[in-house]
């Protein structure tokens, strides 16, 4: 019987805080609370950006350094050499073209993943060690999220069943 | 799958992409009594395996999976 097993357990780290960087870890997230499991996501770094109340709604696509640069759509202007993502503007750009394209696909919003992860008890875990070099008080994440550092999320993941770091 | 397993609803996720399906299956489910029938349209080909993947996880039941040009209908009983 499956209420019996014990419920496997996933353990993720996110560490960047960029928008194409976090949908990886709330797609596992949601998924996994779908499928009856017990999540908890570690937002540690620039991933704290992620249930940063302020940051979420207008997490960007770094047009610089990113690997997923140009954007895998000719019809997207920001094809040609690298730097063209140092021109001003071009973050924007790739930000507003990565949400066109998702929002084509029906996919869902970030703020969506994070909302089914909770509706299925997925915790979300503020890394305090980020907290207190980038100056985030509690009261700057959104709700759900408890505030611990690595130890007590490695007891956590010390019981999962699946950990990855994101 | 006989006469008898009427789906009790059809969620239509067609156009979909993962993680949506696994997701609005997993909601659907619980707005659903034991024993009924979900039917499922899906046209992401990942779902397949994804459904198989959800079957086993949670213990609810595939009774069927259909494909019709590019078409997936996926016939879910709920156990528990």
């Amino acid at each position: 019987m499956a209420e019996e097993k014990k419920r496997r357990r996933l353990a993720l780290v996110a560490s960047q805080g960029s928008l194409d960087m976090a949908y990886p870890p709330l797609i596992l997230a949601s998924t996994a609370v779908s499928m009856g499991w017990e999540v908890g996501i570690f937002f540690t770094f620039y991933g704290l950006d992620i249930i940063n109340k302020r940051k979420l709604p207008t997490l960007k696509v770094s047009a610089v350094g990113n690997p997923a640069m140009p954007p895998p759509f000719p019809s997207v202007p920001l094809q040609g050499p690298t730097i063209i993502g140092t021109l001003p503007g071009a973050t924007a750009l790739a930000t507003s073209f990565m949400k066109g394209w998702m929002s084509k696909a029906n996919m869902p919003t970030i703020q969506e993943l994070i909302e089914v992860t909770l509706d299925g008890d997925g915790r979300l875990f503020a890394c305090t060690t980020t907290m207190g070099v980038m100056g985030v008080e509690e009261e700057d994440l959104i709700e759900g999220v408890s505030c611990l550092g690595a130890a007590a999320f490695l007891d956590f993941a010390s019981e999962a069943d699946v950990s990855l770091f994101v | 799958m006989g006469a008898q397993a009427t789906p009790r609803r059809t969620l239509d996720c067609r156009g979909l992409l993962c993680p949506m399906p696994i997701i609005e299956v997993s909601k659907a489910i619980k707005g659903m009594e034991v024993g009924q029938i979900l039917e499922m349209l899906a046209t992401d080909p990942g779902s397949q395996a994804d459904m198989l993947a959800w079957e086993k996880h949670t213990g609810h039941e595939i009774l069927d999976t259909k494909e019709d040009d590019g078409l997936l209908r996926f016939y879910v009983r709920k156990t528990r």
